[in-house]
């Protein structure tokens, strides 16, 4: 049991750092979107790992929280892109430059 | 023993897709890998014994999330990502502090895990069930369900507001003025 918890925070760990790496590696605005959606992902199965090992639900109740937080930043998140997209023609987090000058 | 077996092949499939996700320009390809992450997911929250959150998982993530992703990429039309010729030494830079955060994260569940754990627990009582899952959300956590529901709302409303037309005469300059730009910079 014990064992089993230390090797699912290891694979939480792991993809969240990928997805933390893929944020800054990233540089149109979708796939950085998408590596923030695996970060969110891998806190997530630490949390239920938790769950499982005490015993207690509210480990499960916190993921449900941060899964309607993701869909409610999908929905804002892809609108932001697509102003985005209307006004530059692209979505490279580059040409996102106007407060630069 | 079987669990185990189970636990590292999903395991290896979720890092492999991350993995691909993070390393593939195209937009589309990248979904796809997210969403092999998300049903990898999926299957390790079964070996938990979290059913419910393992099918919500599949709905809301594979399911509605990404649908909606792949719509945007498909819609927006988008082409590979430019290859990254400028500031290569970044990129060195960014793995190195990737690495160190996996260090530290890793350092800190190590910790976690050598505190005493002063819950006895029974290995066989499961509380991933949806009925007690249920219990929970509307007794106890009755508040924060509420709230969950008004920031959904306003997320319609913001998504809305985010996305109304724009006036087309406006929209078509906008576009001609970024061509050109382009075009000089060329």
């Amino acid at each position: 049991m014990e064992s089993n918890l230390a090797n699912y925070l290891a694979l939480s760990g792991v993809l969240f750092a990928i997805g933390a790496v893929g944020v800054i590696y990233k540089r149109n605005a979708i796939g950085m979107f998408m590596c923030i959606e695996l970060m969110l992902n891998a806190v997530n199965l630490s949390l239920v790992a938790f769950s499982r090992h005490y015993g207690d639900v509210t480990g499960q109740l916190f993921v449900f929280m941060v899964m309607s937080v993701a869909a409610a930043e999908a929905a804002v998140g892809l609108g932001i892109i697509i102003a985005f997209f209307r006004n530059k023609v692209s979505v490279d987090v580059d040409d996102a430059s106007i407060l630069k000058n | 023993m079987v669990t185990s077996a189970l636990f590292f092949l999903f395991a290896g499939l979720a890092i492999a897709c991350a993995l691909s996700l993070v390393y593939h320009r195209n937009p589309l390809y990248s979904a796809i890998s997210l969403i092999g992450v998300f049903i990898s997911l999926a299957c390790l929250y079964l070996l938990l014994a979290a059913p419910f959150i393992a099918v919500v998982q599949v709905l809301v993530y594979a399911g509605a999330i990404m649908v909606l992703v792949i719509f945007v990429i498909m819609l927006l039309n988008l082409d590979e990502d430019k290859p990254i010729l400028r500031l290569k030494y970044l990129a060195a830079a960014g793995i190195g502090l990737g690495l160190v955060l996996l260090v530290q994260t890793l350092f800190v569940f190590y910790a976690v895990l050598k505190t005493p754990n002063s819950v006895a627990v029974d290995p066989d009582k499961t509380v991933g069930k949806t009925l007690e899952i249920g219990k929970a959300m509307y007794t106890e956590y009755l508040l924060p369900v509420e709230i969950v529901g008004i920031l959904l709302l306003m997320a319609v409303i913001g998504g809305v507001l985010l996305v109304r037309k724009m006036n087309p005469v406006e929209a078509e300059k906008v576009v001609e003025g970024e061509m050109e730009k382009r075009h000089l910079a060329d």
